[in-house]
């Protein structure tokens, strides 16, 4: 077990060389060797989602992901999409629309619904439903993520217009 | 009860009634919040724990000499090897006057014998998760395995297996109450209705599992832990460790969601203190997603057994509830009190003049039940609202119209029931005329039958609900009254700054529900200075006062109002310093638009900020009886509960080829008093029905008969996700409660206690030209499907077929439902 690889990868576009197990999940490398802490854990069987992040621009549940299958990609969390003072529409959306409680399925969320409007800039409430099944939620009732997805869509269709 | 001459804005600039956004967000939506797995600390170690495979056995022998050998492994310990620094068993509060209860010794690694598949055998410390796991593995302990218990109804059953053979019985204990005569009302009923209604086993669920961090320094200990109650768990963490509070640190940092399944002190928040004062190293316990399914407390897990009684024209004269709840193989903190908290809300809304409610509690050997969301009054407002439709059916009466005939007028609050409840306000036909002004029930019904005639199955449910919560005021649920050996009012500490900005000190402590937002708020109204200049802090016990935490729906109406009063503690003493300042009467100066200034002289005024700095660097002598700074602390016991109420329609549609029900729409109105901030209201709304459409259509935890969890992960116990819910129409009245001055009632388990009943009697209104008129929750696809196809048989909560109702073989045990149906 003590053997490690080599992975080299870039996260949120900072390029990281790194000695991990061959076992090491992808979340895991990304919240205790990395410390972006944001990619949550909630289920161990990637039904919850709340581990969400990008590989080259595609999301995927970082639990269900070994780190070594990373090599050479691009990795974006929730840390490396926005920050206060430049935050990503979605960011502002769930605050704005109240799409979050206790914070724990959010990054995670905002991570999925990232990747469903990059694909559909434009989604009805279906669509939005659909898109973030993946993604479990306890204290909304996902009205408000819906809500928050809409409006961060409408936002960047106006930035983009 | 009294009402404050309080102004409900305090006088300040009124940011209460604003739906503000929330404070807690920015960190949370980049990724920076700090959940107990998020942290590290210096020369941390992690708990692994070897759980039992078997339901029931002996414990023969445990070999840990190979996970002791294995890579990274520091310690592996089993009961006998922590006796030295744990003292006492985990504890269960609730000590009933004039009432037995059976409580076993509930120890956090287990000695002798396992009751349940999950219980603790030993725990693995080690430098790494993995590695402690994979040590976990090796652990070999030798179970003599012995015959389980499953079902609570056979628990009562003669010569069933015994949890516990030194009681000689399952059963833990049986209380009851009753106000009114129910013999009476039964002998002269001219309609009686009754029926077996189950309330199956659920998990709490939070996205985020539970977590602790030991850390033993010196004689000091700190528990950082994702609870509900980090005060009371310091409490009763001095009693087990033998040490004393002050010594001892909880920390809830965020917390990923409770629900109830963190209103709780378990083995593992025990163990991670005792292992680090042992190893002298921080140790780190965080469960999987399948020890949250084995031992992380359930809810629910009830059968009652529910009789109305009425007259021809629908006047219910009679309720008899006889309950029978599975406490699991332990008692928690709380396990054996939650089917008693139904009691107060056994009537609903509705104006029953005579009540028997009763309680049976029965080991078996599972997971211990307590409070999840709701904790017994969502099993009553279940069967309250189902067996006041199935009177309706069988009077051929609207059940809408069957409900508005038994109301408490609003004429009539403050109201006592016969069990001497005393609901504080209430306008029930004011929600019901609402709910119907937004869902035109007309136009279902024509839809419906249209519909119909495309063989689309659409039925609309109703649930017109009270709750109590706010819990709690301590005479009525404390030791003096139905005897938990605890007390609830809450604590709140203002501290106004030299510089004029503030930190509040709640004793509640939130995780999720945005109090850090309301309850700026609500003090900024009586400080007149802006919510953004006011941090809020709890969930650390080495700050502020003592608290009692957040549950029970009461962080707003008891927490919200100690920092009301301390608040206005402050500002008495603030007008005092103004007075002295400006030269006035402590008695002219007023507090309004964010101004302190002397009354009829708007230029002679001060800031709160000029105020504090003369508070506590005086530019001038103050008078000798004002103290230096500018800091208040209140402890709020309520004199009353708080009884949120509201009307819920559910729509739904069943497929009756494969019986999945698919919900359509839902409208909700709630009354939960004046809203503080009105979108923190929705969000708790929404909240709540989404977790009752999980318990009623997907949610359950099962055990097979040995006692193996079926159910073990999120693959197979079903929450919903957005794919399955609809978007829910919700709306509000607003009766002001007169317990507190604030006039607010709890919002956070109110959607969840309403659901299910709605959702349940929507499908039956889809089916109800079956001729199925009843089918126990969860209504999945096979149970629906069962039901339909069953010759007007009815799928129990098993899901197996059983004989159609009333041919039942006789039932089990002490409180046979006997005969079924209507009389």
């Amino acid at each position: 077990m003590s053997q490690t690889v080599p992975l080299s990868v870039t996260v949120n576009g900072e390029k990281h060389e790194s000695e991990v197990e061959p076992r090491q999940l992808l979340v895991y490398y990304l919240r205790d060797q990395l410390g972006l802490t944001g990619s949550h854990v909630g289920c161990d069987t990637s039904n919850c989602g709340a581990c969400t992040c990008h590989v080259d621009g595609e999301s995927v549940k970082s639990c269900t992901v070994l780190a070594v299958q990373v090599e050479g990609a691009e990795v974006t969390t929730i840390e490396g999409l926005g920050q206060e003072g430049n935050l990503h529409a979605l960011q502002e959306g769930f605050r704005e629309k109240h799409g979050l409680q206790c914070g724990y399925c959010t990054p995670g969320m905002i991570m999925a619904a990232a990747d469903l409007l990059e694909r559909n800039p434009d989604p009805s409430d279906e669509e939005i439903r659909h898109g973030l099944e993946g993604n479990l939620c306890r204290c909304t009732g996902y009205e408000n993520i819906v809500r928050a997805v809409r409006h961060a869509a409408g936002a960047s269709r106006e930035v983009s217009a | 009860m009294s009402v404050t001459d309080a102004p409900p804005n305090g006088g300040g600039k009124n940011f209460v009634g604003r739906s503000m956004k929330r404070r807690e967000d920015s960190r949370m939506i980049t990724g920076r919040g700090n959940y107990i797995d998020d942290m590290v600390l210096p020369g941390m170690l992690h708990m692994a724990v070897v759980r039992s495979p078997e339901a029931h056995a002996d414990i023969v022998s445990i070999d840990t000499e190979e996970a002791k050998a294995s890579p990274g492994v520091v310690a592996v310990y089993t009961h006998e090897d922590l006796t030295d620094v744990i003292h006492g068993p985990l504890p269960m509060a609730w000590d009933p006057p004039g009432v037995e209860i059976k409580v076993p010794e509930h120890w956090p690694v287990k000695k002798g014998q396992v009751k349940h598949v999950g219980d603790p055998i030993a725990v693995v410390i080690a430098d790494t998760k993995g590695r402690a796991m994979d040590a976990a593995d090796l652990v070999i302990a030798e179970l003599d395995a012995k015959p389980a218990l499953v079902d609570p109804e056979k628990a009562l059953e003669d010569g069933s297996p015994l949890v516990w053979e030194e009681f000689g019985t399952n059963v833990t204990h049986q209380w009851a109450v009753a106000g009114g005569d129910f013999a009476a009302a039964e002998a002269e009923a001219e309609v009686t209705v009754k029926h077996r209604i189950p309330n199956h086993r659920i998990s709490g669920a939070p996205i985020e599992p539970r977590g602790s961090i030991g850390e033993s320094r010196a004689e000091s200990v700190t528990l950082y832990s994702a609870t509900q109650i980090p005060h009371i768990a310091r409490f009763l963490l001095a009693g087990i460790l033998d040490m004393p509070e002050d010594k001892i640190r909880v920390v809830a940092p965020d917390v990923g969601g409770g629900f109830g399944a963190k209103l709780q002190l378990y083995g593992e928040e025990v163990l991670v203190l005792a292992v680090s004062k042992k190893l002298g190293r921080p140790v780190k316990y965080v469960e999987t997603r399948s020890e949250h399914m084995t031992n992380s407390h359930h809810g629910r897990d009830q059968i009652a057994t529910v009789t109305l009684t009425a007259k021809k024209d629908g006047t219910v004269t009679g309720c008899k509830a006889e309950v029978i709840a599975d406490t699991g193989a332990y008692h928690q903190l709380l396990t054996p009190f939650i089917a008693e908290l139904g009691f107060p809300v056994a009537g609903g809304c509705y104006k029953f003049p005579a009540i028997d409610f009763s309680v049976t509690g029965v080991f078996t050997n599972k997971m211990p039940t307590d409070a999840i969301r709701g904790a017994g009054r969502p099993e009553a407002t279940y069967w309250v609202e189902l067996m006041m439709d199935k009177l309706a059916r069988e009077l051929d009466m609207d059940p809408l119209e069957l409900r508005r005939k038994n109301f408490i007028p609003k004429e009539e609050f403050p109201y006592e029931t016969p069990l001497g409840i005393v609901y504080d306000s209430g306008d029930y036909h004011g929600s019901l005329d609402k709910l119907l002004q937004n869902f035109d029930l007309d136009a279902f019904r024509k839809e419906q039958a249209e519909l119909k005639e495309k063989g689309i199955h659409r039925g609309v449910g109703f649930s017109t609900w009270v709750e109590v919560c706010g819990l709690a005021p301590s005479r009525a649920v404390g030791p003096q009254g139905v005897g938990l050996q605890a007390a609830f009012w809450e604590s709140a500490m203002v501290r106004v700054h030299p510089s004029g900005s503030a930190t509040v000190y709640s004793g509640a402590s939130p995780h999720g529900q945005g109090l850090d937002t309301s309850f700026a708020q609500i003090a900024a109204d009586r400080l007149g200075i802006d919510p953004e200049m006011i941090d809020v802090i709890h969930g650390d016990t080495d700050t502020g006062p003592f608290g009692w935490g957040t549950y029970g729906s009461r962080s707003l109406s008891v927490g919200g109002e100690a920092i009301a009063r301390a608040a206005e503690k402050v500002q008495e003493k603030a007008k005092k310093v103004c007075a002295a300042m400006l030269e006035a009467a402590p008695e002219d100066i007023e507090l309004a638009d964010g101004t302190f200034r002397v009354k009829g002289s708007p230029d002679k005024s001060m800031t709160m900020a000029e105020i504090s700095g003369a508070a506590h660097i005086p530019p001038q002598e103050l008078p000798a009886d004002i103290e230096p700074g500018l800091e208040e602390t209140s402890f709020y016991d309520p004199e009353n509960f708080v009884f949120p109420f509201g009307a819920h329609a559910c729509i739904v549609d069943v497929d009756i080829e494969t019986g999945k029900v698919k919900v359509i729409d839902y409208y909700a109105v709630d009354d939960c008093g004046p809203a503080i901030n009105p979108m923190l209201i929705e969000g708790q709304v929404h909240g709540g029905i989404a977790h009752a459409i999980g318990q009623a259509l997907y949610e359950q935890v099962v055990y097979d008969e040995e006692g193996q969890l079926v159910t073990g992960t999120f693959v197979d116990y079903a929450l919903p996700t957005a794919a399955e819910l609809p978007s829910f129409n919700t709306d509000r009245t607003e009766t002001p409660s007169p317990v507190n001055s604030l006039g607010v009632k709890g919002v956070g388990e109110a959607g969840t206690i309403a659901a299910t009943p709605a959702v349940t009697s929507a499908v039956l209104d889809a089916i109800k030209d079956t001729g199925v008129d009843w089918i126990d929750m969860p209504l999945t696809p096979m149970r629906v499907w069962q039901a339909l196809n069953g010759d007007g048989q009815r799928a129990t909560e098993q899901g197996q077929r059983v004989p159609p109702h009333g041919q039942e073989s006789a039932g089990s045990g002490p409180t046979s439902p006997g005969e079924g149906g209507g009389a």
